[in-house]
C-alpha cells in the first residue's frame, strides 16, 4: 500500500475513533461519578441510532444535526432513570448494579426488535456517498462531519465540567464524595445529572453514528463491548481517557486493516486491552487505586 | 317421486367389483392429497430467505393444481433454530405429513433429515449447499440445489464466458469475502477450484473482512492499491451496502463486479439502501428461467399471493422452493401412493424437464444430488436483477464495462 494510502487510512481511523471516543465519553462520566458501570451503553447508543432513524424519516432531519435535540433528551431520561432505577443501587454490591443494568439493556434491545424487527436500517443523507479530495486521499464527507460534530459535543462537555458551577460540584463528588456532601453539595441531585450528562453524550454519538453506518437492534452488544475496550485502554473514569482511547482504538484497528487483514481490526483492538491491562492496569489515563 | 328400475345384473356387479379392486393406484391417489410439511426459518436470523421461500411455497399452490397435481400443505417455522427444526419435523410427520420440504439451511436440513430417516419420510431439499448433506448415506432425502462446490465451478466458469462474450479483457482480479462460516467455505472452494479452470486472468489479492464491521473502508482502500480488472466478491446484504457505499466515496471503478456465487446484491434491502449504485452489479447463480413457461406460470400466482413483494427478487428462493414441491408432487402422481418408501422411490426416479430454474431435467444421482442445476450470470439493470447471460435465458445483453459511479443519482 502506498504511502498516501496508508495515510488516508489512518485519517479515517482517526475521524471514526472521535467518534467512539465520545460515545465511550459518556460510560466514563457516569463511572467516573456515580461509581456505576452502565452495562446498557451500547444499547442506548442504538436507542440513539433508531431515535435520529426516526427523527429522520418523519422530519428529514440529518442525524448530525439530530444529535442535539436527542442529546437533550437523553439527558432527561438519564436523570429520570438514575432517580427512579439506578439511584436505589448505587450502595449494593456490584453484581446487584451489573444484573440491574444487563436487565435494562435486554429490555431495550427486546422492545427495539418488537418495533422495528430485526432488519438493517440506514439514512440516505445527501452527502453519504460524497467525499473531500486532497491530492490523491480520499477522505469521506459524512466521516469529517461526524467527527466535528463528536469534537463540538466534547468541547461543549469539557466546558461545562470546567466553567459552570454544577460542572465543578460533579468533579467535586467524584474526587471526594464525602467531602462535597460535608459542604452541603446535593450529592443525588449531582449523581443524576452526571448519569444524564452520560447518556446525553451517548445520545448525541449514537445519532452521529447512524450517519456513518447501517443499525439493527443486534449491534447494541458489540458497541457496549467497543465501550468497555476504548474506556479502560483510556482509563475508567477519565474523560482525557476516553476520548484518546477512542481515538487509539480507531487509528490502531485501522493500521492492522491497512498493513495485516481487515479481518484483524478486534483482534488488534483486544490485544491493546490486553496489553494496557498487563502494563498499567488503571489504563493510559486513569489513576491508580491507592 | 318416480322409481329408476335400480336391477343389476350379476355379471355387470362383478364387473364393476373387478374394476374397482383392480383400478389403478394412480385413481387412489388422485383423490387424497399429498401432505407436505413445508419447514422454513420463517423468523429469527435466517428471516428474511425464509420468508422468500415461504412466498414461493404460498405461489406454488395454484401452479401446482393447474398442473394437475393434488397437494395439501403445512406451512412450519423452524425459527432459525437446527433444535426447532428437528422437533417441527417429528410433529408435522405426527400431524399426517406424507413428505417434508426445506429447510433453507444446511444445519437445519441435517437435522430434519435424521428425523426423516428414522421415520422413513422422504424430504426434498429446497435450498441447502454443505456437501455433507447428501454424504451420509441417508436414503430419505434428495437435494434440487448445487452444492457449494458447484456453485463455485459454475460461478467462475460464467465470470470467463461472460467477461469474453461481451469483449471485456480482465488480467487481474481481486477476490472480497466475509470471514463467516459461507464466505470461508466460498474462500476454500475458489482457492481449490480457480487453478484447476484454467481462467484467463490472474487473482492477485484475496481478502477477508468482518461482516460485524462498521464500514469497508480501509478494505476498499486496499483494493484501490491493487486495482484489479475484476473484483469478485461474496457478500450478505448488509456488507453489500456497506461495501458499495465505500466503493462509490473512493471512487473505486473496476472493470466488473461479478460474484461467483452468492446472496445480497439481489435482496430488496441493498436496493432501497443504495439506489442506483446497486446497478450493473453481476452474480452466477442458478436463476428461475424467464423463458420457462412454468417460471411466468409461478410469477403470475406469486403476483396474487405477494402483491407487495418483486417476483425479480425472490424467484432464487421461490423458485427452488416450487421444484422441490413440484418434485414431491410429481413422484406422488407417478408412484399413486403416499407411503414413504414407495413415495422416495418414485422422488429418486424423477426426470422432470419442465421446470422453473436454469438447468436440465430435474433428476437425481445415487446420493440424491441434481447435477443438471446450472447457474446464469444476472446483472442488476434498472434496479431489476436481469439474466444477461446464457443467451438461452438471457433477457437483455450485459453492460459491460460497468458503468462509472458518477452521474447515476
Amino acid at each position: 500500500m502506498s504511502l498516501p494510502l496508508f495515510v488516508e487510512v489512518l485519517i479515517q481511523g482517526m475521524l471514526t475513533g472521535l467518534v467512539y471516543g465520545l460515545m465511550a465519553l459518556g460510560l466514563s462520566v457516569i463511572f467516573g461519578v456515580v461509581r456505576v458501570v452502565n452495562f446498557a451503553h451500547g444499547e442506548f447508543a442504538v436507542l440513539a441510532m433508531y431515535a435520529a432513524f426516526v427523527l429522520f424519516g418523519l422530519f428529514h432531519l440529518d442525524p448530525i444535526i439530530a444529535s442535539i435535540p436527542i442529546a437533550a433528551a437523553f439527558f432527561v431520561i438519564g436523570y429520570l432513570l438514575q432517580r427512579a432505577v439506578v439511584q436505589p443501587f448505587v450502595t449494593r454490591p456490584q453484581h446487584e448494579q451489573f444484573i440491574l443494568l444487563v436487565g435494562l439493556s435486554i429490555v431495550i434491545v427486546n422492545a427495539l426488535l418488537l418495533i422495528f424487527g430485526p432488519e438493517s436500517r440506514h439514512v440516505d443523507l445527501p452527502y453519504s456517498f460524497d467525499s473531500f479530495s486532497i491530492g490523491s486521499i480520499l477522505i469521506d464527507e459524512v466521516r469529517v462531519y461526524g467527527a466535528l460534530a463528536a469534537l463540538a459535543v466534547t468541547a461543549v462537555l469539557f466546558a461545562f465540567f470546567r466553567f459552570t458551577s454544577t460542572g465543578v460540584a460533579i468533579r467535586a463528588a467524584a474526587d471526594n464524595l464525602v467531602g462535597a456532601a460535608v459542604v452541603g453539595l446535593d450529592v443525588k441531585r449531582l449523581y443524576a445529572i452526571s448519569f444524564g450528562v452520560g447518556l446525553a453524550c451517548v445520545g448525541a454519538a449514537g445519532a452521529i453514528m447512524m450517519a456513518l453506518t447501517d443499525m439493527t437492534p443486534m449491534l447494541a452488544p458489540s458497541l457496549t463491548l467497543l465501550a468497555f475496550t476504548i474506556v479502560i485502554v483510556g482509563g475508567l473514569g477519565s474523560m482525557v481517557g476516553a476520548l484518546a482511547g477512542g481515538l487509539l482504538i480507531g487509528v490502531a484497528e485501522a493500521a492492522a486493516s491497512a498493513l495485516a487483514s481487515p479481518s484483524m481490526k478486534s483482534m488488534v483492538s483486544f490485544g491493546l486491552l490486553i496489553v494496557v491491562l498487563a502494563l498499567r492496569p488503571q489504563g493510559l489515563f486513569g489513576k491508580a487505586e491507592a | 317421486m318416480s322409481h329408476k328400475n335400480l336391477t343389476f345384473h350379476r355379471r355387470a356387479v362383478l364387473a364393476g367389483a373387478g374394476a374397482l379392486i383392480a383400478s389403478p393406484a394412480i385413481v387412489r391417489a388422485q383423490e387424497k392429497k399429498l401432505k407436505i410439511g413445508v419447514l422454513l426459518p420463517r423468523s429469527g436470523f435466517f428471516a428474511q430467505a425464509g420468508q422468500s421461500c415461504h412466498r414461493g411455497a404460498l405461489a406454488s399452490v395454484k401452479v401446482l393444481a393447474d398442473l394437475g397435481y393434488n397437494v395439501e400443505l403445512m406451512h412450519i417455522d423452524t425459527e432459525s433454530n437446527a433444535d426447532v427444526a428437528r422437533t417441527q419435523a417429528e410433529k408435522a410427520i405426527n400431524e399426517g405429513a406424507h413428505c417434508l420440504v426445506g429447510a433453507f439451511e444446511s444445519g437445519h436440513t441435517l437435522a430434519i433429515a435424521q428425523v426423516c430417516e428414522q421415520r422413513q419420510t422422504p424430504l426434498v431439499i429446497n435450498v441447502a449447499a454443505a456437501p455433507n448433506i447428501t454424504q451420509q448415506g441417508y436414503q430419505y432425502l434428495v437435494r434440487n440445489f448445487p452444492t457449494g462446490g458447484m456453485l463455485v465451478t459454475n460461478g467462475l466458469k460464467l465470470v470467463t464466458e461472460l467477461t469474453r462474450s461481451a469483449g471485456v479483457d480482465i488480467k487481474t482480479a481481486a477476490f472480497l469475502h466475509a470471514n463467516d462460516t459461507f464466505g470461508t467455505s466460498m474462500r476454500t472452494a475458489v482457492d481449490a477450484i480457480f487453478p484447476k479452470l484454467d481462467m484467463p486472468f490472474k487473482l492477485v489479492e484475496s481478502i477477508a473482512y468482518d461482516p460485524k464491521a462498521q464500514d469497508l473502508s480501509v478494505e476498499v482502500t486496499k483494493l484501490r492499491s491493487i486495482n484489479p480488472d475484476l473484483l469478485m466478491i461474496v457478500t450478505r446484504a448488509g456488507d453489500a451496502i456497506k461495501l458499495t457505499r465505500d466503493m462509490v466515496r473512493q471512487k473505486f471503478e473496476p472493470k466488473a463486479i461479478i460474484s461467483p456465487g452468492s446472496p445480497g446484491l439481489y435482496d430488496e434491502e441493498f436496493f432501497k439502501a443504495v439506489g442506483p449504485y446497486a446497478n450493473y452489479f453481476i452474480y452466477n447463480l442458478p436463476w428461475a428461467n424467464p423463458k420457462s413457461a412454468m417460471t411466468q406460470a409461478l410469477e403470475a400466482s406469486f403476483k396474487q399471493t405477494s402483491p407487495d413483494n418483486r417476483f425479480a427478487l425472490d424467484c432464487f428462493n421461490a423458485g427452488f422452493t416450487f421444484e422441490a414441491l413440484l418434485v414431491a408432487a410429481d413422484a406422488f402422481k407417478r408412484a399413486g401412493a403416499d407411503d414413504g418408501p414407495t413415495l422416495m422411490k418414485a422422488i429418486k426416479a424423477s426426470s422432470i424437464k419442465d421446470h422453473v430454474m436454469t438447468g436440465g431435467p430435474i433428476a437425481f444421482n445415487d446420493k440424491g444430488d441434481n447435477l443438471n442445476i446450472t447457474s446464469a450470470s444476472v446483472e442488476n439493470i434498472a434496479l431489476t436483477p436481469t439474466v444477461v447471460y446464457p443467451a438461452e435465458a438471457a433477457t437483455a445483453k450485459p453492460v459491460l464495462p460497468m458503468p462509472s459511479w458518477q452521474g447515476r443519482k
